[in-house]
């Protein structure tokens, strides 16, 4: 039994993988960011227009997070009812902030402004770019939470163990705090 | 995963007298298919070997082309029938066509950087040395460690199919700068084939970034007991720090890539402006080609750091193992390792110095590349005194370690002219640069990945390499590299640009006909030597002479430990607990004192 106090000092190692692994997401994003911001003190710049349904995505995407963390709050506490029930809200949160990212990029394609391809300015296909791969990533984190979602309702198994949403929900709060990161940065550098 | 940390578990919890390991009796072993073992493994070891014979298929073909651009450069107005048979179109009238000679130079850099040194080097040794040598049963994820091999694998298949399709492979240099690049019409070599440059090195990026990921938390989270970080071998210190390179510097070339994806693909403008192909103006406008020389040579730089610093683990180790002495200054080799990591990320515009740069700000740039000698002078200081009056057994390992340090040095002291940024406008691009990175990076690095395969191969196939064969690798290998480069420094000095197909028209450049075709036949030696070194590695893993002793170099590290041919695992038993660092050689009138042996009361302190 020592050993089990030993181990629980230590942090797991996946956990300490993830935490390596959003070091690494980062450095991406540093990378492209200052690439924006390089890219913004040159000629030809074009002031953002920011439409307002990424305000809708941001709020469902930081409610997501106060989701996830109440059904890891549910599953230690074993409260198998209402971790269902946030694991599935949390999952469906996740989806509507893509579609809404989705909408977003549509609204200024019919405001006129072309991201891509002739006549696209490098101001909007940087916020394609940028926040395309932010959306891959959380695509990603939306599909651990969708399997982590369906474990939990389907009847066939059952599982106590809290770290699989553990790893799921930091991830989760990274690609959060990832997109207020952008969409201030968006804001406060058109 | 809960398997993962019941191993851990055991590996914490079970405390025994360190001749545990004897034991060979409970072994348990799981049975498993041909597929399981060897293809879709998930042992470290496995993996290791993997990347390494992927590696020696890579440099096979990577060295093949060296040797085709270096017929065309040595012997410019000869035709060499043959080469139509084989290439058609490409080398018609048995000449390299200049749209392939850029295309070969292309494919050795990319596959010799990317592919041999950081997949075939550190892929291998990272994977086969760190659990190992920290005492793991296997990497802190073995599914993720697969998924990197596999990833590794993918990279190699869309890369090889690139040299197959009917424009060609990329061309336009490994560094593959926009606008070139960017824009299909510009070359034959910037259409498909390098969409699937990148989309390769998208894959070898991801395959990097999740070795990279396991590398650091196995080092981090599943030493054995006793293992504190100072008691690391060098090695696994060296690995940890290219890790870390890897890890924060690949996500920047990736956002690079992507950036240029869209260029190419989706008529973005992030790296074009006001461009003018074949008479036709192009719409793009407001994008700046130096924006990808920022974010490439971000990654770039370190990249030279992430080829590098396993070799000079891996040499720390093979000396003082082979002379059998301790490392000289253990401290300062990390504190070394680790400043260089640092300023791995601090000087990647000292490839820029003539893009434009500001002299002000290229000032700082040259300062700290400067600073690098500083770290590079203390490793070099420790080996030599690591050697220093040592009882030196000269394996094929201790020689390509040696080599390696002369090569660190003859290479290291031109990166002092590169580094300034005012003799760089006269040295850029010229064959002194070429000397300089062939010589520090590549074949310093080749050496320290021969030193890590001579010295651990007996761990990984419990055989021997053949000696004979392994000597005479050796001194062709080094005597042949030093006569490849050394002689383009002063071509380099002359001005002789790079990246050229042909000087005989050049009147300057006319009197190093000769030295070129010398450069061109000792580089066909050298190649063939190395295939004798592939044979003598395909020929010893199935003929070799048989490991009798557990630790046939008599060194300190628990790889040595382990049984002959390890399991899965690694340890029949439990896993030995550390007692001191890896390195007390000669020490109370001892060869050697392995790790596993507690502290004696009387012993002398290190």
């Amino acid at each position: 039994m020592q050993a089990m106090s030993e181990q629980k000092r230590k942090i797991h190692p996946h956990k300490f993988t993830l935490w390596v692994a959003m070091g690494s997401i980062l450095m991406m994003f540093a990378g492209l960011t200052s690439a924006y911001i390089v890219k913004r003190s040159q000629a030809s710049w074009m002031m953002l227009e920011i439409p307002m349904v990424f305000w809708y995505s941001t709020v469902t995407i930081v409610v997501s997070s106060l989701t996830v963390h109440l059904a890891l709050k549910a599953i230690r506490a074993r409260e198998m009812v209402a971790y269902r029930r946030w694991m599935v809200t949390t999952a469906a949160l996740g989806a509507l902030f893509l579609l809404l990212q989705v909408v977003g990029f549509n609204a200024l394609g019919e405001n006129g402004i072309r991201l891509v391809g002739a006549g696209s300015n490098a101001s909007y296909s940087f916020l394609l770019a940028i926040s395309g791969l932010h959306g891959l990533h959380v695509l990603g984190g939306v599909i651990a939470l969708m399997v982590i979602a369906i474990k939990a309702v389907s009847t066939t198994s059952r599982t106590y163990s809290s770290l699989p949403l553990e790893i799921a929900a930091t991830y989760w709060h990274f690609v959060d705090a990832l997109w207020i990161y952008l969409f201030i940065f968006f804001n406060w550098m058109k | 995963m809960s398997s993962e940390a019941i191993k851990h578990g055991h590996a914490v919890a079970e405390v025994h007298s360190h001749d545990a390991h004897d034991s060979h009796g409970h072994d348990h072993h799981h049975e498993e298919s041909f597929l399981t073992k060897y293809i879709f493994s998930t042992d470290h070891k496995m993996i290791g070997k993997q990347f390494l014979i992927t590696g020696i298929i890579w440099a096979i073909i990577g060295g093949l082309f060296s040797v085709l651009f270096r017929l065309q450069l040595g012997y410019p107005e000869m035709s060499f029938p043959f080469l139509e048979d084989l290439f058609g179109k490409w080398a018609a009238g048995g000449r390299i066509s200049n749209d392939f000679y850029y295309a070969l130079v292309t494919m050795h850099g990319t596959i010799l950087v990317f592919f041999v040194l950081t997949a075939g080097l550190s892929g291998t040794f990272a994977n086969i040395l760190i659990p190992l040598q920290v005492g793991a049963r296997d990497m802190a994820s073995g599914f993720l460690n697969m998924l990197s091999y596999w990833f590794f694998f993918l990279a190699s298949v869309v890369m090889f199919a690139s040299l197959f399709i009917q424009t060609g492979p990329a061309s336009g240099g490994w560094t593959i700068y926009p606008p070139l690049s960017a824009l299909g019409q510009a070359s034959e070599g910037s259409k498909l084939g390098m969409d699937f440059w990148l989309i390769s090195m998208a894959l070898f990026i991801v395959s990097s970034l999740l070795g990279g990921l396991n590398y650091i938390s196995t080092i981090l989270n599943l030493r054995t007991k006793g293992m504190s970080m100072t008691r690391l071998p060098l090695t696994i210190w060296a690995i940890f720090f290219t890790a870390v390179l890897g890890v924060l510097s690949f996500p920047v070339l990736l956002s690079g890539a992507v950036l240029l994806l869209f260029d190419r693909n989706l008529g973005t403008s992030f790296y074009l402006s006001d461009i003018v192909v074949k008479g036709e103006i192009l719409p793009n406008e407001g994008g700046s080609a130096i924006l990808f020389q920022h974010l490439f040579w971000f990654l770039g730089h370190p990249e030279v750091y992430i080829i590098l610093l396993p070799a000079m683990g891996m040499v720390s180790e093979i000396l003082s193992v082979n002379s059998r002495k301790p490392i000289f200054g253990y401290l300062a080799m990390v504190g070394s390792l680790f400043a260089i990591c640092i300023l791995a990320f601090l000087v990647w515009a000292h490839h820029m110095f003539v893009t434009g740069l500001n002299p002000f700000l290229g000032a700082f740039f040259v300062l700290l590349t400067l600073l690098i000698a500083v770290p590079s002078a203390i490793k070099v200081f420790n080996w030599l005194t690591t050697i220093w009056r040592g009882n030196i057994r000269f394996t094929p390992a201790m020689l390509f370690a040696i080599g390696f340090v002369s090569l660190f040095i003859s290479g290291g002291l031109t990166g002092i002219f590169l580094g300034n940024s005012t003799l760089d406008i006269h040295l850029h691009d010229t064959y002194f640069v070429v000397a300089h990175f062939h010589i520090v990076m590549g074949v310093a690095s080749f050496f320290g990945m021969f030193a890590g395969v001579y010295h651990w191969f007996p761990k990984m196939y419990g055989r021997y390499l053949n000696n004979t064969m392994a000597y005479i690798h050796f001194w062709v290998t080094l005597v042949g590299s030093y006569l490849i480069f050394w002689p383009m420094h002063y071509s380099g000095l002359a001005g002789m640009p790079r990246r050229y197909t042909d000087w005989s028209n050049w009147q300057s450049f006319n009197q190093f006909a000769d030295m070129n075709r010398f450069i061109s036949t000792v580089a066909m030696v050298v190649f063939a030597v190395q295939l004798l070194f592939v044979f003598n590695f395909f020929y010893s893993i199935f003929k070799g002479r048989k490991v009798k002793s557990q630790n046939p170099w008599g060194a300190n590290t628990l790889e040595w430990t382990t049984p002959i041919n390890p399991g899965h695992g690694n340890w029949p038993g439990d896993i030995p607990e550390v007692h001191r660092w890896a390195y007390d050689y000669g020490k109370d009138g001892r060869e050697f004192i392995p790790q596993t042996e507690a502290v004696g009361e009387h012993e002398s302190k290190h």
